[in-house]
């Protein structure tokens, strides 16, 4: 019980710390907050590597290498393609 | 180890959210964007180090597979799909909270030992929110992708059937954390969430889009944070909360640049239409004036400011590269070009700062409603490009209309209203707009892209 109460905290607490450092955004950034904060929440991956790789069932394993798969994209996918778009954006200020 | 492992993942923590902040600002937006990729890759290396995985071949399999399907997409796809990509990838992260949930849920029942409640609780709320983003998801991305109807699809009961559902949803979650070794109960839980993803974004319409997108955004991270409790890992619950509470915010901007409450976008409850308000005939009736783009060539020659308001129609029709090639041939005459953008322009959050943004628009010239707004009465030429309910002057003046109180850029204040538009058929919203008939409005009838194009022929054969 204690981990869970722990695990609240900090979930009630990030979530402040959420709200506090996403203030003001320009429009402009809108679409690529939303894809790099999106790319982030694939931190999914973590847990999808632990089950993929601790082998307990022939069943928990495909499960976890099939959430690897989908977390990996989410990440990957997400970080290069908001780099593709700030790039746009930089270029030229 | 472990205590090293722990604090490896509170460096990365704290890089999501330094990352996070620099995604706000334009000038720290890259250097965030990285350090969020350099949390990401330190959380999944500490992770491969974890004494609980034996073997190595499976994990690195998919991570090369995802990484490799990840990228592919991420370098080929077309700026105007953004939309579309942003709500696979929100789908795609609520899926893997659903496998890793049901593969800790078999891990945990395998002994004879019965799993804590917390831990069950934390099983059945991340396959619930993970099986409602992914499916939610993926019916966004059929409506952006014109799969299936970019309409509002609005069905009676309905309110019913999701109440229904959700009510189901709830009994089977208590299932899950009273017989947790039963794995019935687990996948009836993501089956019956799962109608319930499709459901609640189906009767969402075209125009309300950015909304859902912001909102399953929020949802990824939540659905991230739920896999956080299943595991007891920290760096999960942490990032998941801030990218929940993000979305959250995204969420909130859009609303209220439509000046509509969530409940009203998620239940497709627009005002009614038709009663009483005016109708087409009456507000068109022989008094829109249609004009050609050799005419509008024209106009250009003596204007000497220029504010281009994109819309939906801009990205349908990929104008966004003639548009540009057109304002930079008004600025070499001299005349000075700037957007007005509306924050729900589009189908996503930013989707037209990210089309003018790939057609080498300057980021200076593109200013947001308020800027607009405050001098668009100086503004010579107001070129509507796709828009129409975001510039209706009826969100003003008519307190019954169903778009009444909605933000709108004030194009009808502009000397002159240059509107480029297939037809006079009402936008989203479903009413017709005034802003069309009135005495300094042209309508140039077309194809958004063929338009610009021609007009620049004429500016260059004159």
């Amino acid at each position: 019980m204690e981990m869970f109460i722990i695990g609240l905290t900090i979930f009630v607490l990030a979530i402040f710390v959420g709200f506090e450092i996403i203030t003001k955004i320009p429009p402009t950034l809108h679409t690529p907050l939303m894809s790099g904060s999106n790319a982030i929440s694939g931190i999914t991956v973590v847990g999808a590597v632990l089950s993929a790789g601790s082998q307990h069932t022939m069943v928990t394993t495909t499960l976890g290498v099939l959430a690897v798969i989908f977390a990996t994209i989410n990440c990957v996918g997400g970080f290069m393609v908001t780099n593709r778009m700030l790039a746009m954006f930089k270029k030229k200020s | 180890m472990s205590a090293l492992i722990n604090i490896g993942y509170l460096v990365a923590s704290v890089l999501f959210i330094i990352g996070l902040k620099g995604l706000t600002h334009p000038r720290t937006a890259v250097r965030g964007n990285l350090l969020g990729a350099v949390g990401m890759l330190l959380a999944v290396l500490l992770t491969l180090t974890n004494q609980r995985i034996i073997s190595y071949e499976w994990i690195i399999l998919g991570l090369i597979i995802g990484g490799a399907i990840g990228a592919a997409l991420a370098i080929k796809i077309e700026m105007t799909s953004m939309p579309e990509l942003v709500a696979v990838f929100n789908g795609f992260g609520g899926i893997a909270s659903v496998l890793v949930a049901g593969a800790a849920l078999l891990e945990n029942t395998l002994g004879p030992e019965v799993p804590m409640m917390q831990l069950t609780i934390a099983i059945a709320a991340s396959g619930l929110i993970g099986a409602v983003t992914f499916w939610g998801s993926l019916v966004a991305f059929g409506k952006l992708k014109g799969l299936i109807g970019d309409n509002a699809i609005l069905f009676g009961g309905q309110q019913i059937i999701n109440a229904a559902l959700a009510a189901a949803v709830l009994a089977l979650s208590c299932w899950v954390v009273i017989d947790p070794a039963n794995g019935v109960a687990f996948w009836l839980l993501v089956g019956v969430a799962s109608v319930l993803g499709v459901l609640l974004v189906i009767p969402v319409g075209g125009a309300d889009m950015p909304v859902v997108v912001a909102l399953l955004n929020s949802y990824s991270g939540l659905a991230a944070a739920a896999t956080g409790f299943v595991l007891s890992n920290n760096v999960l619950i942490i990032t998941g909360s801030l990218v929940g509470a993000s979305g959250l915010i995204l969420t909130q901007i859009m609303c209220k640049a439509m000046n509509r409450s969530l409940t009203n976008v998620l239940f497709g409850v627009l005002a009614p239409v038709g009663d009483g308000g005016p109708t087409a005939d009456e507000v068109y009736g022989g008094k829109v004036k249609s004009t050609s783009p050799e005419e509008v060539a024209m106009l250009f020659e003596t204007a000497r400011r220029v504010c281009i308001i994109p819309g939906y129609g801009m990205a349908v029709s990929q104008a966004q590269h003639p548009v540009a090639s057109l304002a930079a041939l008004l600025e070499s005459r001299g005349t000075t070009v700037e957007y007005g953008v509306h924050p729900v322009a589009g189908r996503m959050p930013g989707h037209m700062n990210v089309l003018l943004a790939e057609a080498d628009v300057p980021y200076e010239a593109l200013r947001d409603m308020d800027e607009t707004n405050e001098d668009i009465d100086q503004v010579d030429i107001a070129l509507v490009i796709g828009a129409n309910d975001v510039v209706n002057p009826v969100a003003r003046t008519d307190p019954n209309s169903a778009i009444a109180g909605m933000p709108i850029i004030d194009v009808d204040k502009a000397k002159t209203v240059v509107v480029i538009k297939r037809s006079l058929s009402p936008g989203f919203a479903g009413i017709p707009n005034p802003l069309f008939s009135l005495d300094n409005s042209l309508m140039l009838f077309g194809d958004g892209k063929k338009a610009v194009l021609d007009m620049i022929a004429a500016l260059k054969d004159s």
